[in-house]
């Protein structure tokens, strides 16, 4: 697995490109800061206008259970809360990738 | 994947589309036969004006900081730059952790500016090509610059500097070590020499020193051009205008000289070179694997397995051609 790192406090816009640059398999976003709703919604959004499909997103951080639904709502595949296990993370992350690559081949 | 696929997409790359530039990259990394159809008309058509220049010194030193710095000035320039930073894959894990892109991410919108993160990967022959390749597409797709970022060791990043046009090694103050490496001749690779960190106490020790070092002539520069020593502060925004300068003026000499072509041509003979050793060695490493011993007992036997698996790998090449 490689990890693109790209520090802290990025914007959705610089995620989706990043991403976009680097031709990901799996975008994943933590966000502690509470502003959530907006930021995903925005990072949604600016990925589909850019024509991206594709890509798995999925958010881990300090998410409140009534967020959840509408969170997923916006097509995040997956969010994490404090206290996963990093095993169950990275064994998302694999599968998530996996599958990624699988739908591109057919 | 259909070769309309791959028309559609270098079509959408020349007019700068990213996610296209992306998904190009990722062929070259990753799939031999489709990376064949892309370089064939990638080296038919190039024209070959793209200026690489390689960064190279110790893990810290500076280097991604001075690009993102580097960035800024060029982009004023008007100029279309992309960026291959590589780190290295670790041995144990076969995965990467890619930092370089941290100290990068203000020009992550900019329209002319185009990076890539790149890890060395498990196999020999997988990241040299990939690199080299890189270089290739980006200045078919008509990038002014290319800027390559490594750690400088091993043979995979020695070809990748081999086809740069300006190779630029960045260090900084105290590093007793490096000042030796220096001296023993394995940075003796450097057109330009930056002393970054200079906002350090120690730092004008250590400039003095290397001055003495370049001064005394145990530097001994490429192709003739005297290499330079510069000190800046990428911190700090200070001394980066004099690489660019540096790098300009180092342009002008091969050009003048009669170089830049030249270089571009070893690039492409290497790049010939990278292309075969990839499909051996990425052959021999699986078949390697899964080597039996037990079942396939003495040498002659198990270099012959081997050998006729290497072969069949070069029969494939014919499918390319
Ligand atoms: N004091 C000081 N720190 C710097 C300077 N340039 C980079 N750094 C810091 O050195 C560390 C490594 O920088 P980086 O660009 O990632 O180095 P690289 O590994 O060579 O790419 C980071 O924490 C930078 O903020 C500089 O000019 N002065
Ligand atoms: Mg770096």
């Amino acid at each position: 697995m490689e990890v693109i790192y790209t520090g802290v406090r990025q914007t959705p816009e610089q995620v989706v490109e990043t991403a976009i640059q680097e031709d990901v398999d799996v975008i994943g976003v933590s966000i502690l800061s509470g502003a959530h709703i907006t930021l995903m919604k925005r990072l949604m959004e600016n990925l589909r206008a850019k024509g991206v499909h594709d890509i798995p997103v999925f958010l881990g951080g300090t998410i409140p259970l009534p967020d959840i639904s509408e969170i997923e709502g916006m097509g995040i595949d997956r969010v994490f809360l404090p206290g996963t296990s990093l095993q169950e993370i990275v064994k998302y992350v694999y599968d998530a990738a996996l599958n990624k690559r699988k739908k591109k081949h057919e | 994947m259909n070769n309309e696929y791959l028309y559609e997409l270098i079509e959408k790359a020349k007019r700068n589309d990213k996610g296209s530039i992306g998904k190009l990259l990722t062929i070259l990394e990753s799939s031999p036969p489709e990376a064949f159809k892309l370089l064939d008309i990638v080296l038919r058509e190039t024209k070959s004006k793209a200026h690489v220049i390689g960064f190279t010194g110790i893990p810290g030193s500076g280097k991604s900081t001075l690009i993102s710095k580097l960035l800024s000035f060029y982009k004023k320039e008007n100029c279309k730059i992309a960026v291959i930073a590589i780190d290295p894959t670790s041995p144990l894990s076969r995965g990467a952790f890619l930092g370089d892109r941290i100290r990068m991410q203000e020009h992550s919108l900019a329209p002319n500016v185009f990076i890539r993160s790149v890890s060395t990967r498990g196999l020999k022959g997988g990241l040299s090509f990939a690199g080299v390749a890189m270089i290739e597409v980006f200045d078919y797709l008509g990038y002014d610059k290319v800027f390559i970022e490594t750690v400088g060791i091993g043979q995979a990043e020695t070809d990748i500097m081999n086809s740069a046009h300006t190779i630029i090694v960045v260090t900084m103050p105290g590093i007793g070590d490096e000042i030796q490496a220096l001296k023993a001749g394995v940075m003796e690779i450097g057109d330009i020499y930056v002393l970054n960190k200079s906002d350090k106490e120690e730092s004008q020790k250590t400039f003095e020193y290397l001055n003495f070092v370049i001064e005394s002539n145990e530097l001994v520069g490429r192709l003739g051009w005297r290499p330079k020593l510069l000190k800046t502060s990428a911190l700090m925004n200070y001394g980066i205008e004099d690489v660019m300068n540096a790098i300009e003026e180092h342009l002008q000499y091969i050009i003048e000289h009669r170089y830049f072509d030249s270089k571009a041509y070893l690039r492409r003979k290497l790049l010939v070179k990278l292309f075969i050793e990839k499909l051996l060695i990425d052959k021999l490493e699986l078949e390697f694997e899964r080597l039996n011993i037990e079942e396939t007992p003495g040498l002659r036997n198990q270099l012959n397995v081997l050998r006729e698996k290497i072969a069949s790998s070069l029969k494939e090449l014919e499918l390319y051609i």
